[in-house]
């Protein structure tokens, strides 16, 4: 029991899990919630795409801030980056992101430029 | 391995072991790699989007419904798999393989999808060597679909380990970093949806 308290208090500062792990209960909410809110991102992306008669690019930066939520909700509400090495993990996605932002967009404007 | 006595017992297994706790870090840098994988083969994409000449446009040939078909497929897929974990971590094996096969199920039935998609593609006139638009969509869907066969291969590997050896720290960490592994191909088809089909589609 002492030791227990003891490595509580030592998992709290090393910043391990305990805490944030504790996800299996009978009915997982976190994954029924990601879904129906996936799923709701999906259709209205679609309908700002296909029917809303948006201006071109409202829509596009529309449809991508709608993209990037939903990857978002991958990453937390089903891949749990917060849990083991969480800092670290939510650290490297965000690494990724700014990676594939330049990348992509980086490139977007140097070949616009090119003519 | 390393299954020492002085772990939480509320810890998941995938997480008891030293190994397993640095695996499961380790996939995460792997999956920023993939990260930057998938970026270059879309800005590749986005670079060469306009060059359209020769072929059928992506508004002329893209399917709304087919579309939504897949992307459905492969969200309840990953959202199975996340049900799989669930299950995983209740300690419960039969109910999470059940979750595994469905998972497997909706991913083939994407991969079928694909396929049948890509046939119909070629005999409209968009096939790989048509132009530049065209060897870039099929580069960029093609890699994802690569991977999503690679994700099934891995799950049936790892489902039959289990099958052998139960669970341990070992085959549960396995299973939550093959797990990870399919997440991480909905995260991509996201993108690849959003770009390329449904702004394709709007022409």
């Amino acid at each position: 029991m002492d030791f227990r308290v003891h490595k509580r208090l030592l998992t709290r500062d090393g910043g391990i899990m305990e805490h944030n792990t504790a996800n299996h209960s009978r009915i997982p909410w976190t994954q029924i919630i990601g879904f129906v809110l996936s799923i709701a991102l999906t259709f209205l992306a679609v309908w700002f795409g296909l029917y809303a008669g948006l201006a071109y690019n409202v829509m596009v930066a529309l449809v991508f801030v709608l993209a990037f939520i939903q990857a978002a909700i991958q990453l937390f509400m089903f891949m749990h980056v917060t849990e083991g090495e969480g800092r670290w993990q939510v650290g490297k996605m965000m690494s990724a992101a700014f990676i594939a932002l330049v990348i992509v967009l980086g490139s977007i404007w140097v070949l616009n430029n090119m003519h | 391995m390393a299954h020492s006595t002085n772990v939480d017992p509320n810890t998941p297994l995938e997480y008891q072991s030293e190994i397993g706790k640095l695996n499961i870090f380790g996939f995460w840098v792997f999956l920023g790699a993939e990260v930057a994988l998938f970026a270059t083969i879309f800005a590749t994409f986005f670079v060469l989007e306009s060059g359209t000449v020769g072929g059928p446009l992506p508004s002329e040939v893209f399917d709304l419904k087919n579309t939504i078909i897949m992307t459905l497929l492969l969200l309840i897929s990953s959202f199975t798999s996340g049900l799989s974990i669930n299950e995983l971590r209740r300690r419960n094996v039969k109910g999470m393989m059940v979750w595994l096969v469905i998972t497997l199920l909706f991913g083939a039935g994407f991969l079928y999808m694909e396929i049948t998609e890509f046939l119909h593609l070629i005999h409209e006139g968009a096939a790989m060597g048509t132009n530049a638009y065209w060897s870039s969509f099929y580069l960029l869907t093609g890699t994802h679909g690569l991977h999503v066969s690679l994700g099934m291969l891995w799950i049936i590997l790892v489902m039959f380990q289990v099958k052998r050896q139960g669970l341990n720290p070992d085959t549960a960490k396995k299973l939550f970093v093959s797990s990870l592994y399919w997440h991480f191909l909905d995260f991509v088809w996201i993108f690849v949806f959003t770009s390329v089909y449904l702004l394709g589609m709007v022409g």
